[in-house]
């Protein structure tokens, strides 16, 4: 790839959106995924006890619902994610590569 | 070359039926002898094999060799990543976990599982658009190709090694116990089936591998678990109640046995105090007090809260350093980060890790009930225990234990079986990643400079294969009767530590040089090897000295820390030319990782 065309891909506005969208979208869902994990983590190492606590009378524990969801919610976040990227970002990039393919003409 | 395959493959198979026919005869491993089991393994060898007989048709290039021609759909590579993850260890590891200490085995499952996300959201799909068949041709992609590569290959092989170790043991010791073959046999055989997948059916006979396995574990491990959860007419508070409950009788049986262990003590001392005291009556008071000890320790193990955060995660650093590594390592695992390779493209490689968060996830809710169901239905059931009161094979053992509980001796069979197959495609995918590591990255890149041809590539990479499938053999008995326990730990602690943040920084950072990247890399490495060695797994139960010099068990969150300060600091210190060509590079590759354009694309077949 020259310069030349470097720059031509840089300035295309649906490059800029591309990057600026998934970019944002992708960081936007891991700062959730380490606020949830460590939180989870930060609980275990000051306060165990909070896990602990009887979730409804019985024996089952608060922690319980608390991990299964964790590992829910991590599948559900990847499903949200390949869901959008594989149709709106990839829209995206194909209409870079459409412009890409016009100028290498 | 397909003769050699052939006349291989029959060997194998008539060396494992003569020991079936043997083990009917005589051989009496710790459970005795299970035909069917061996049966159910032979069967999976066979099918193997054959797959790796139609693959090896197949493989006739690099790209088929290192990647499977990059035609595998993302559904079979989620499948197939779940399988490279879902190893012995994590199946019989976790599970027994919670058997012993419940709600602790969840914090390491949550652990494992928790790097996906990060994975699809961070390097998936760059990944896939930058690199070609191992992730140093993207950590090298803009920097000094000899420097990175040589880095990288080294950081795979030390990773690749360790967890290698790890398995080639545990299998050893595993297939002792399940077939009774003697332990060298056990290590042997794994070792050369592994050699033949790999060097005649590369990327695409080590993928169908995993995936057979894969399926073959989930269906295993959801019958066991439905099983389980049957019992309790599907409620799972009726069963954590049993399984706290039977805890607790535990625990008063061993306090009340501490009790009269306490008293016996105090009388046995009381006798050898006298002033004529003979020899007898002090060795008496002697055993007293050592019973005494064990009993305390039952005692307290057996009060343990399954259903909380017990005492596997002691310390604030600890818990924070655990999570760091087991979240940063799995991004930065060689033969994982080479699946990324063997699909089409970005879309594929989102797909793939997708599949394989949803399957893994599932798997370790399975190896929870699992857990719980060992505490539940072995405890009170003394065939599954020895003399001493531990239950046969180790605590790992709880899951193979439990099938047959549930399911009989053909179920056991069949959970055997798989067990032997998960370490064998698992094997085979480490054996793979490091063997393209010394084949594409030392051989191709570093030491003939690019400046070779395919053929010579894919021959040196089956030499690899072999070599390394020979050194698997040789420290896999050489670690016998070594506790490795703490190898794959450390394997995530320096994927973390070195390979990780080179990656990501090498896609993410501008101002990343080769000085930056090599310096710090090497630096992260250097500090999880030494503090691990330092640190309570080695330096104390390996070791056998009194105190740690290191105090923590997992070293990622200064190690992590030091390879990323490493890295910033070389790199902005850095003002060579190399470091100008290093920074320039960076425009072009974003392009390329952001929009795909110029990637490798699948060939057909």
């Amino acid at each position: 790839m020259d310069q030349m065309m470097i720059e031509k891909i840089k300035s295309n506005p649906k490059y800029q959106e591309l990057v600026a969208k998934r970019s944002s979208f992708a960081l936007k869902l891991t700062i959730i995924m380490l606020v949830m994990y460590y939180a989870f983590i930060l609980v275990i190492a000051f306060d165990k006890a909070l896990l602990g606590v009887s979730l409804s009378g019985g024996v089952t524990t608060v922690g319980i619902p608390v991990g299964i969801a964790i590992i829910v919610i991590s599948f559900v976040l990847t499903g949200i994610y390949t869901n959008k990227a594989n149709t709106e970002f990839d829209d995206l990039t194909n209409a870079v590569k459409d412009d890409v393919a016009k100028w290498s003409k | 070359m397909k003769r050699v395959l052939l006349i291989l493959s029959v060997l194998a198979l008539g060396a494992m039926s003569l020991y079936g026919a043997g083990g009917d005869m005589g051989v009496q491993g710790q459970r005795g002898v299970n035909t069917s089991a061996i049966v159910m393994f032979l069967l999976f060898v066979g099918a193997t094999l054959g797959i790796t007989y139609w693959a090896a048709k197949r493989t006739k290039t690099a790209k088929d060799f290192y990647t499977a021609g990059g035609g595998i759909t993302g559904f079979q590579n989620g499948l197939a990543i779940a399988g490279d993850y879902m190893s012995a260890a994590s199946f019989l590891g976790i599970s027994g976990m919670v058997y012993m200490s419940g709600y602790d085995g969840l914090i390491y499952s949550i652990g494992f599982l928790v790097g996906w996300p990060i994975i699809l959201f961070m390097v998936a799909e760059q990944l896939r658009n930058l690199g070609k068949y191992t992730f140093a041709d993207v950590a090298s992609y803009r920097l000094g190709q000899k420097e990175i590569r040589s880095l990288a290959a080294i950081g795979s092989l030390v990773t690749v090694i360790l967890y290698l170790i790890a398995q080639m043991v545990g299998a050893g010791q595993l297939i002792k116990v399940l077939f009774g073959l003697d332990y060298e046999i056990a290590v042997v055989l794994v070792g050369i089936l592994m050699i033949l997948y790999v060097t005649f059916g590369g990327m695409l006979a080590t993928t169908w591998v995993q995936i057979i396995k894969a399926v073959l574990l989930l269906s295993g491990a959801s019958f066991i678990a439905v099983a389980v959860l049957a019992h309790f007419n599907f409620s799972l508070e009726a069963l954590f109640a049993e399984a706290v409950n039977i805890k607790h009788t535990l625990s008063i049986g061993a306090n009340a046995a501490a009790d009269l262990a306490r008293e016996a003590n105090a009388t046995a001392a009381y006798a050898a105090s006298a002033i004529d005291a003979n020899a007898t009556v002090i060795e008496a008071a002697k055993s007293a007090s050592e019973e005494l000890v064990k009993a305390e320790k039952a005692a307290k193990t057996a009060g343990v809260n399954i259903m909380a955060p017990g005492g596997l995660v002691s310390d604030p650093i600890s818990a924070i350093s655990l999570g760091l590594a087991l979240m940063l390592g799995t991004a930065g695992l060689p033969h994982i980060l080479m699946r990324f390779f063997t699909v089409a493209d970005a879309k594929e490689a989102r797909k793939s890790v997708f599949f394989a968060t949803g399957f893994i996830g599932y798997f370790y809710m399975l190896t929870f009930i699992i857990g719980f169901g060992a505490i539940v239905l072995l405890t009170n059931n003394p065939q599954f225990f020895d003399e001493a009161g531990k239950l046969i094979g180790g605590t790992n053992m709880a899951a193979i234990h439990l099938s047959q509980a549930v399911g009989g001796d053909l179920f056991l069979g069949f959970i055997s079986a798989v067990a032997f197959a998960t370490i064998l495609a698992v094997v085979s995918g480490l054996t793979l990643s490091g063997a393209s590591a010394v084949s594409h990255d030392l051989y191709a890149s570093v030491f003939a400079k690019g400046k070779v041809d395919e053929a010579k590539e894919m021959k040196v990479s089956k030499i690899a294969t072999v070599a390394l499938g020979v050194l698997a053999i040789l420290l896999g008995i050489a670690f016998q009767e070594q506790n490795v326990a703490f190898m794959v730990g450390l394997a995530f602690s320096i994927a973390a530590s070195s390979n990780f943040p080179v990656l990501f920084l090498s896609i993410y950072w501008s101002k990343l040089t080769t000085r930056g990247a090599v310096i710090g890399g090497s630096l992260g490495l250097a500090t999880a090897i030494v503090l691990v060695i330092l640190g309570p797994t080695v330096w104390v139960d390996t070791l056998k000295h009194a105190t740690a010099i290191f105090p923590y068990k997992y070293p990622a969150i200064f190690s992590v820390t030091v390879a990323f300060v490493g890295i910033w600091f070389f790199s902005i210190t850095d003002k060579s030319e190399r470091a100008k060509l290093d920074k320039e590079g960076f425009e072009a590759q974003n392009i390329r990782c952001q929009t795909g354009i110029g990637a490798d694309g699948a060939t057909a077949h």
